[in-house]
């Protein structure tokens, strides 16, 4: 009997040494004449234990992590045989961190081949575009509507009111572009589902295009990440050859094409405008809104602009109805989030639930706290943009709302852990100093206030006239919140005065503290 | 493996140009098509690729300098770049990065003088979970401790 072995081609997975692990399954086949059918998967999520191999057996698939390329000869006759192995967790779908999830988006990573339409299709792919192409567009749109699916880039805008408002704006070229510029720091939910199901994504883009009437996708992916380029491209290709992509799209009359463009390194090109300017070989500029990118995108046409998640996540909708979709969840946020932690976090990986999971939850219970066993003293939430939450707010449930009351927001879901040696000075000053290099430099606020606000938390560190230099930072910082033209100037201040908010002692003793002291 | 690339050739470029014009927004994936071959976009490309365009020579000065990746002069045979991004911060990264600094005795940014390796920062390879990460030559690499740093600042100095 053919073995069949999976082993993650994921880049967080071959970062660890994924690929030595299936070079040496494949070898150890080969020398002892077993035969064994290797599938390259995306990865599970459960980063600790990658590399992560999967064999399949009669009770289902058995899971041995982490592996290293000297650990496979053993496996390959523990699972032969099908005996014990110090390695061995059990079977996949009883991993408790897995059993816990609700995996609507991501139901498929980690489980299929990313390079086989057929494998997707047996594993319940296209049945999203093929009710759509049933319902017709505008009935597809209203679906998106009713899900309540908000933009899971970060900024929570209703998708389906987008997707409208393309679909209702006449022009005769229109466009859908998916935003995989994903740069925050703590984040990488994009970058696995590009990696380990595309065809998920490339549907979502092909209903796009069918309920807004748009022929043409774009996927702008950051340079940063070679393997998800790799992997959708190869996808687009195979979706061409399966008739997923190109002329009648699902059997429908409608065309549509997908085209991958690369960045080049710009953080400023997740905001959306400036990643359109990006596609047109423009400097990563923002653009002033109105006109909004719905009405004029791309080449000045309706564009529907989308991250990974939100797009990725319009198969399942369609597939089951906006119903399904929005019993999870909590007030306006609804459905599922795929939530990575990530920094100094014992079981860091990706982790979809509904949305009210507390913050404590996620990091105390299901990141296990740190890997260096010290306390947590702080997270940061959302990205380099995302606000210092310290343990006092760790009952905030997960909810785009509940963050926001707290001066916070989730972003694009990622958790940054740090123990108790981190330095909350230090953090803010990387805001400030990540805001300076990354500006566009087209707003004032943005470009020149984040060099300022360098300059004072220096002071501030220094003890130069502190109480004085707070107030310039707590000033500074609502002067870019407010004047900013974008979230790259207007959410740097979430960093920087959280910490100086709930970790004042970090900043130095507030002035009446060094008076008693004396 | 180390970088390889062409040096710098007219001929070479203007057919590089001819295979990208046609698209939607040729710009960026022509300026990566340059530096991929030769490693970094010459001076000399600039009127080059204006021309071709239709657009003004400033424009495309523009767009190079805007974004990280173009390189202007060539980098070293190796590129490590280390993540520097939060993720990596909580990770111990800071002191990853210092040690690279020191046993390399370049500034973040810098190329070796003897042409060996560029060492720089980047802001985020989406390894947060198996955090400090590095890429070397394309080549990704987690949990990045002293003893993994030093193997690959041995590999980057060959």
């Amino acid at each position: 009997m053919k073995l069949r072995v999976f082993i993650p081609r994921d880049a967080g997975a071959v970062a660890v040494g994924a690929d030595d692990v299936a070079a040496a399954v494949a070898a150890t086949a080969r020398a002892r004449s077993i035969e064994v059918d290797l599938v390259r998967t995306g990865s599970r999520g459960l980063y600790w234990l990658e590399p992560m191999v999967e064999v399949a057996t009669a009770a289902g698939r058995v899971a041995y992590g982490p592996v290293m390329a000297a650990d496979a000869a053993g496996l390959l006759e523990a699972a032969l045989i099908d005996s014990t192995h110090p390695l061995r967790l059990g079977l996949v779908d009883d991993i408790p961190w897995l059993k816990r999830q609700t995996r609507l988006t991501f139901a498929r990573c980690g489980v299929i081949d990313p390079r086989s339409l057929e494998d997707y299709r047996v594993h319940g792919g296209c049945r999203g575009i093929e009710r759509a192409v049933a319902l017709g567009a505008a009935a597809t749109v209203e679906e998106l509507v009713q899900s309540g699916l908000r933009g899971r880039g970060g900024a929570g805008f209703p998708t389906g009111i987008k997707w409208r408002t393309v679909a209702q704006t006449a022009a005769p070229q229109k466009y859908i572009v998916c935003n995989a510029d994903e740069g925050d720091s703590g984040t990488f939910a994009d970058r696995m589902i590009m990696a380990g199901d595309p065809f998920a994504l490339i549907e979502g883009m092909a209903i796009a295009g069918f309920a807004t009437g748009a022929s043409k996708g774009y996927v702008y992916i950051r340079s940063e990440y070679p393997h998800a380029i790799a992997a959708m491209t190869a996808a687009c290709s195979a979706a061409r050859r399966g008739g997923l992509l190109g002329r009648g799209v699902a059997g429908s009359a409608h065309d549509f094409d997908i085209e991958v463009r690369v960045g080049a390194g710009a953080y400023v090109c997740g905001e959306e405008t400036s990643l359109l300017e990006s596609i047109e070989g423009k400097r990563g500029v923002v653009r002033a809104k109105p006109p909004l990118p719905a009405h004029r995108g791309l080449f000045g046409k309706p564009t529907v602009i989308n991250n990974v998640l939100s797009l990725a996540t319009a198969p399942v909708i369609l597939e089951k109805g906006a119903g399904f979709y929005q019993h999870f969840g909590v007030g306006k946020s609804r459905g599922t989030m795929p939530i990575q932690l990530a920094g100094n976090v014992k079981h860091g990986g990706l982790f979809e639930t509904a949305f009210g999971v507390t913050l404590g939850e996620l990091v105390d219970d299901i990141g296990a706290g740190t890997l260096t066993g010290r306390p947590v003293r702080a997270v940061q939430v959302g990205g380099p943009l995302g606000a210092y939450f310290p343990r006092a707010l760790f009952d905030t449930p997960f909810d785009y709302e509940a963050f926001a009351a707290r001066d916070g927001l989730i972003g694009h879901g990622g958790i940054v852990v740090f123990d108790d040696s981190v330095d909350m000075a230090k953090q803010a000053r990387f805001a400030m100093e990540f805001c300076a290099i990354e500006s566009c430099g087209k707003c004032t606020p943005c470009r020149i206030g984040s060099t300022r606000g360098v300059e004072t938390i220096d002071r501030i560190m220094r003890g130069e006239n502190r109480a004085a230099n707070l107030d310039v930072l707590a000033d500074l910082c609502n002067t870019m919140k407010f004047g900013s033209l974008c979230a790259l100037g207007g959410f740097t201040p979430y960093p920087v005065m959280s910490a100086l908010t709930h970790f004042p002692d970090d900043f130095g003793a507030p002035a009446k503290h060094l008076q008693v002291a004396e | 493996m180390p970088n390889k690339h062409t040096p710098w050739n007219v001929e070479r470029a203007l057919a590089l140009i001819a295979e990208q014009c046609g698209r939607e927004g040729p710009l960026l994936p022509l300026l990566h098509a340059f530096q991929e071959e030769f490693g970094y976009i010459d001076e000399a490309a600039v009127p080059l690729i204006a021309q071709a365009l239709n657009i003004s020579r400033a424009e495309v000065h523009g767009v190079v300098t805007f974004y990280h990746d173009f390189r202007r002069r060539p980098a070293g045979r190796h590129v490590l770049k280390l993540c520097r991004a939060e993720a990596c911060q909580a990770a111990g990264g800071d002191a990853i990065a210092a040690r690279a600094v020191e046993r390399l005795g370049l500034a973040m940014g810098a190329t070796a003088a003897d042409g060996t390796v560029t060492l720089e920062p980047v802001y985020c390879l989406g390894l947060c979970a198996t955090a400090p990460s590095a890429m070397l030559d394309g080549r990704l690499i987690g949990r990045l401790d002293e003893a993994r740093l030093d193997a690959l600042l041995r590999e980057a100095q060959t």
